[in-house]
């Protein structure tokens, strides 16, 4: 039987699909936020994800960026500095990852190979440690402070992708082609779920953030493993429904991307979002 | 599934001995730092080469000196948003110009200096000097008449289009009257660049006649020559201190040019009026 049966079945198609068609459209509001500027002259929000300006007010800036630059040895101005404090703060307390999942471009294409590679049946591949991206995330500080400049923002194809979308630009085929045909053909989640730093800077900023999911309803667990075939980041379940080195109910791992799949396709509504104090478990 | 070292420890590893365990985990930390590196080492590959800025494409005003750009630079483009002439672009991945960091082609669309500098005020980072107040102040690249065979004012007509154009009209750009040898009656005035005034704006690239700009903004690094350190102007140190530091020159005689300035060995006594050697002395 394919994934997700079982939860269409009991809960309808939009039911069982809740949390990524709203995840599509945070992830284009986010993008037409920046193009209804080019596209109709209404100019409420300015720049792109690295740095962005609303309503010529609010100063938004990427933090991974903000500490590129300063291990470049360069200490931005006010504007940039209270920015990052203000994505920081929001993702330091919400949810580290919740850019991945709700913000971030890659991920539609990288959903699409994961999607492609289920329908498909691909198995084929190598798939790298995970614990890859906290190297990567190193080596590009590191690059930075020791040639003074952006080397990661050169290749960066989150930077890329969102880029070259907001200010029409092409050249981001080829990173970005890349990527996906990596995901599709080499390894499974092998960009966002093993390689991405920025993934990874997100996931250390929200090691202690609000928003989580619960797998409050385990004992009605019928070990069907849907959660686990959809899940971006499966080895973060297993604690939380198994009890596997924890008690809690809570998936507390900063992999976790609260992208709301595992919520989605449970056809026995095992797992709800909630916040991280939320310790009510049935088991 | 892989194991995860730096993640918290999700229990024992089953019935493993711990030597078994360790190797695994070992394993593990250098497969991840290994794949870690080869990245870390190919986007250095991509950037390298890519650190250096081409000839054509022109800063912002107020850039950093290009390598520290290069770190300062985030490139969120809100200084491409706010250039009221669609002069400044970003740079797409994979091209010469660092990816999205913004520039502009001066022949395409030159500066227009703005006195409110408005893509300096957009820049979140201070990687355009918030400092820079004054336009005329702005040192983008400057202007080179790099073709002296092509150009219409060398050929001794007078098209001036640089001259006319610029925006620092008679400071940055002069036009310097010499002797047309070719015609030997006429004169040609030379369009000529002084670097003290010249803000790189391109707009006398972008007037060029020619289908192809004698004239030409490049970036300072690859327009400008450096004296050394030590040397020092013999004129401007003598004007500094009133008098020559060396004490006045023996002037010997020459055997048939014993009217003339010491070293003067031209023909006639008198230099061309308006003649770029009009000042010569020995």
């Amino acid at each position: 039987m394919t994934i997700g049966q079982d939860a269409i079945r009991t809960k309808g198609w939009l039911g069982a699909h809740r949390f990524l068609v709203l995840r599509r459209l945070s992830q284009s509001t986010v993008l037409l936020a920046f193009l209804i500027g080019p596209w109709f002259g209404l100019w409420w929000v300015k720049g792109n994800l690295a740095s962005s300006l609303t309503f010529g007010v609010l100063p938004l800036t990427d933090p991974y960026l903000f500490v590129q630059t300063l291990a470049a040895g360069f200490m931005p101005a006010s504007a940039a500095l209270i920015g990052a404090a203000v994505v920081l703060g929001f993702y330091a307390l919400l949810g580290g990852r919740l850019y991945c999942a709700w913000v971030c471009p890659v991920n539609p294409l990288t959903d699409l190979a994961a999607w492609l590679r289920r329908r498909w049946g691909l198995k084929s591949g190598r798939v790298p440690d995970s614990a890859t991206r906290y190297w990567v995330l190193a080596g590009s500080l590191l690059t930075a402070a020791a040639t003074g400049t952006l080397v990661w923002e050169w290749v960066n194809p989150v930077s890329i992708l969102q880029r070259s979308l907001i200010f029409g630009l092409s050249g981001s085929v080829l990173v970005v082609g890349a990527v996906f045909f990596y995901d599709l053909l080499v390894a499974s989640r092998g960009w966002c779920g093993h390689l991405c730093p920025m993934g990874a800077f997100y996931g250390l900023l929200g090691q202690k953030s609000l928003l989580r999911v619960t797998a409050r309803q385990r004992s009605a667990c019928d070990d069907c493993m849907d959660c686990f075939a959809i899940c971006p980041e499966p080895q973060v379940i297993r604690p939380a429904l198994k009890k596997v080195g924890q008690e809690s109910p809570l998936i507390l791992d900063r992999d976790c991307t609260n992208c709301g799949r595992c919520i989605d396709i449970c056809g026995r509504d095992v797992f709800h979002f909630t916040h991280r104090f939320d310790q009510r478990s049935d088991l | 599934m892989t194991t995860n070292p730096t993640a918290k420890p999700q229990g024992k590893t089953g019935a493993l001995p711990a030597s078994t365990a360790r190797r695994k985990f070992l394993n593990g930390i250098a497969a991840a730092a290994g794949g870690g590196a080869l990245l870390t080492l190919a986007s250095l590959l991509v950037a390298r080469p890519a650190a250096a800025q081409p000839a054509q494409a022109l800063r912002p005003p107020g850039a950093m000196a290009e390598q520290d750009f290069l770190g300062a630079c985030i490139r969120c483009g809100l200084c491409v948003r706010d250039c009221p002439y669609d002069t400044l672009q970003l740079a797409p991945a994979g091209s010469a110009v660092a990816g999205g960091t913004p520039f502009f082609n001066a022949r395409a669309v030159p500066c227009e200096m703005c006195d409110d500098i408005p893509c300096v005020k957009a820049c979140p980072t201070g990687a355009l000097d918030p400092q820079l107040t004054d336009i005329h102040e702005a040192r983008m690249g400057l202007a080179v008449l790099s073709d002296h065979e092509t150009c219409l004012n060398f050929l001794g007509l007078r098209c001036d289009v640089c001259y006319r154009v610029c925006p620092v009209i008679d400071q940055a750009i002069t036009l310097e009257n010499i002797h047309n040898p070719r015609s030997d009656r006429h004169a040609m005035l030379l369009p000529t660049v002084h670097s003290d005034h010249c803000t790189g704006c391109g707009k006398c690239e972008k007037a060029c006649v020619l289908p192809e700009a004698a004239i030409k903004v490049m970036p300072l690094k690859l327009a400008q020559g450096r004296l050394p350190e030590h040397y020092r102007k013999g004129w401007e140190e003598k004007a500094r201190h009133g008098g020559s530091l060396i004490g006045d020159q023996i002037e010997m005689p020459v055997r048939g040019l014993e009217d003339k300035a010491y070293g003067d060995v031209r023909l006639n006594g008198e230099a061309a009026p308006n003649s770029l050697n009009s000042g010569w002395k020995p």
